[in-house]
């Protein structure tokens, strides 16, 4: 399959005739017009504070979408996008599903949900036996408990513990030739925050035994100042600090620990920083803050990446996110899926989807795999890097292997009582 | 020191309005707000920070002239829903002017040095200048409000205003000058925070609350128990979190309780005649 071309004169054309995400919304006339579409319904987040990543989940689909349609469309049937706001409510969420499928008349499901609203939306899906897949929800258990799982419903994320095991990994190693024994954090209090600081902890130590953590601060959810947080860190004076405050939380602390001069003082690992969202906003980004690798069109350093990257921010006028490529990659498969069971209908395409390796700018190796036994994304690009202040902001990421990624996550999933 | 400047302007404006005003967090927004757009055409600090306590106290004058005079009056749940109606609304208009996703202006490359080493603690010099900003302003509030005509005036209009407009003294000028002063205050402290913190609508939200229990703990109408209050916060904060680091928001609210079970009108508020 085709999945990257530069973008030419004629689709351009089209899209601006189609105005963006709103049309599918805004015109559902065309598509009764033509009797052979098909309805994929989205519940998204598109007001409130995590409205930039709902967007960019949008953007992201309707790029793929126009794609597959005007390639033929989804087994010959042109796809029509219902796209609606769920608020970042869960019930909310669960409703517009429902509705989606029940009124709308949708015959498939992307759930570009939070967490939150994923495993709410995971019900519906139980309920109702539709096809569904899950694109932002980057919690583990959502797949890798047997207790969750469905045969229509699968995941384009990436996991928290496949994250969690990079991370620990990439930063053990630098702890390791560097020395640096002392560490603390710095993570924001709330489930995330928590949960992601615990798993990133458990694998750094396993990498790196000698390593100590000894202060932790855990400053509230859209704290204004961190003042008395940064005080804390640089009395404790440890070597290295991570951190998962992610958004405005992140750039606000990076501004106030800037004028403490801190980021010379300690190694900085802060897992959300290498997101454009974050990295544009930043005016005076220090050099060589250690971050994993959110969406950046730099890695993988391929040239079908970039110009997905560069198409995208030619359509709407800013670089996709971390959630755009998720959902990008669920309109690919879904492609694919259909093209290979010649069907758009659900089931044959959730058959088809098991195991399914597909090419993908997004792939470590040029390839995605939707995996059988748990129905989640596996082989995308994942790993670490150092930031600089301007664009590439990342300029070398070291990947993850993801040998040791399946080794250490069957370890943790049998710990887990998973399998 | 920033919490400082809000809650002068919250407790000038109770002092003499006699309002308790819920938007105020809003002004301290737009003064972030009018201080990075200045700052972003200006390549200024100053005219940035002049851009942000100006084009609040205009604001903060339509604001009372408006709309707030017409609620006086009325008894405090009008007075409260009027404001928070406000808090909301200027939320939006931010949201429509600026975007709704995070934004930051960066700290000017004066202030991109090396922090000072204090006996033994660490201080960056912007820090020095948002003290040394907030004290000028305790001090020139605290001589203007007990010596200078103008501060005797705002004095005798808060105590009977009946009496001071009968002498012929045009109170509502009073009242949206005290305004437009306290949304002065705000917007210079959104101002000075907008370097080192990030703006997004509803930023003023959680300032207010702190600036609340700064005004609460200090006593309302005060101007030295503002100061005090605020100092109080920060150090409950900054040892809170050593001690206590899960609790440091009850800490406040803690301390709140006790300021307000042993002595009701704050530590420096007046008895009521």
């Amino acid at each position: 399959m085709t999945r990257t071309r530069t973008p030419g004169i004629s689709r351009r054309s089209t899209l601006a005739l189609m105005g963006a995400g709103a049309m599918s919304v805004a015109a559902p006339w065309v598509a009764r017009a033509q009797a052979k579409t098909i309805k994929i319904g989205m519940p998204t987040i598109l007001s409130g504070r995590v409205a930039q990543l709902g967007t960019s989940s949008r953007n992201a689909v309707m790029l793929e979408v126009e794609k597959v349609n005007a390639a033929g469309g989804l087994a010959g049937r042109q796809i029509e996008m219902v796209i609606r706001d769920s608020k970042g409510q869960p019930q909310e969420a669960a409703r517009v599903a429902r509705e989606l499928v029940n009124t709308d008349g949708c015959e498939l499901v992307i759930d570009a949900e939070a967490s939150s609203g994923a495993f709410a939306v995971h019900e519906v899906a139980r309920d109702l036996g539709v096809f569904c897949i899950h694109t932002n929800s980057e919690t583990s258990a959502l797949t890798a408990d047997p207790k969750q799982r469905i045969p229509n419903a699968f995941r384009t994320a990436r996991q928290g513990v496949h994250d969690s095991i990079v991370g620990g990994s990439y930063a053990a190693a630098i702890a390791k030739a560097k020395g640096l024994k002392k560490w603390a954090t710095c993570s924001p209090d709330y489930a995330y925050g928590r949960d992601t600081t615990a798993e990133f902890t458990l694998y750094l130590k396993r990498f790196a035994p000698e390593v100590e953590i000894i202060s932790e601060s855990w400053p509230k959810l859209f704290q204004p100042d961190y003042t008395e947080v940064v005080t804390k860190i640089l009395q404790a004076k440890p070597q290295a600090l991570y951190s998962c405050l992610w958004g405005g939380d992140l750039t606000s602390y990076i501004d106030q620990a800037n004028i403490y001069a801190m980021f010379g003082q300690m190694e900085v690992f802060a897992v959300n920083m290498a997101d454009y969202t974050a990295l544009t906003v930043v005016k005076n980004l220090p050099k060589g803050i250690h971050s994993g690798n959110r969406y950046i069109k730099t890695f993988p350093t391929t040239p079908e990446n970039a110009a997905w990257g560069d198409a995208y921010k030619a359509k709407f006028n800013e670089y996709p996110t971390n959630w755009s490529w998720e959902n990008a990659t669920a309109i690919m498969l879904m492609a694919e899926a259909a093209k290979k069971a010649n069907s758009a209908d659900g089931k044959k395409i959730a058959e088809v989807l098991k195991g399914l390796t597909i090419k993908c700018p997004f792939g470590a190796d040029g390839t995605v795999t939707m995996r059988g036994d748990d129905h989640t994304l596996v082989g995308y690009a994942i790993g670490w890097g150092t930031t600089i202040p301007q664009e590439p902001y990342v300029p070398e990421v070291k990947a993850g292997d993801w040998k040791t990624i399946f080794e250490l996550e069957a370890e943790w999933k049998k710990s887990k009582g998973y399998t | 020191m920033l919490l400082f400047l809000v809650a002068v302007g919250l407790t000038l404006i109770f002092g003499v309005l006699k309002v308790v005003n819920f938007s105020h967090g809003a002004f301290y927004m737009f003064g972030a707000y009018f201080a990075m757009t200045a700052y972003q055409l200006t390549g200024s600090f100053a005219l940035a920070m002049l851009a942000g306590a100006a084009g609040t106290a205009v604001l903060g004058l339509i604001f009372e002239r408006v709309f707030m005079s017409r609620v006086y009056g009325a008894d405090v749940l009008m007075q409260l829903l009027v404001c928070y109606a406000f808090v909301l609304i200027f939320d939006d208009v931010v949201r429509i002017i600026w975007g709704p996703e995070f934004k930051a202006m960066g700290m000017p490359a004066a202030f991109q040095v090396m922090p000072l080493f204090i006996a033994g603690g660490v201080v960056p010099p912007y820090y020095l200048l948002l003290i040394g900003v907030a004290l000028l302003a305790a001090i020139v509030l605290g001589i203007g409000l007990s010596r200078s005509r103008i501060g005797k005036v705002i004095r005798a209009a808060a105590h009977n205003p009946g009496m001071v407009s009968a002498l012929g003294i045009n109170t509502g000028l009073i009242y949206g000058g005290v305004f437009a002063l306290g949304g002065m205050l705000a917007g210079l402290a959104g101002a000075l925070a907008a370097p080192v913190r990030s703006l997004t609508p509803g930023m003023g939200f959680s300032v207010l609350i702190e600036s609340f229990i700064v005004t609460v703990i200090g006593g309302m109408g005060s101007i030295l128990g503002a100061l005090i209050g605020a100092l109080l916060l920060g150090l409950i904060r900054s040892f809170g979190s050593l001690g206590f680091p899960l609790f440091t928001e009850g800490l406040m609210y803690l301390f709140m309780v006790i300021v307000l079970v042993s002595k009701p009108t704050g530590l420096f508020g007046k008895e009521a005649a």
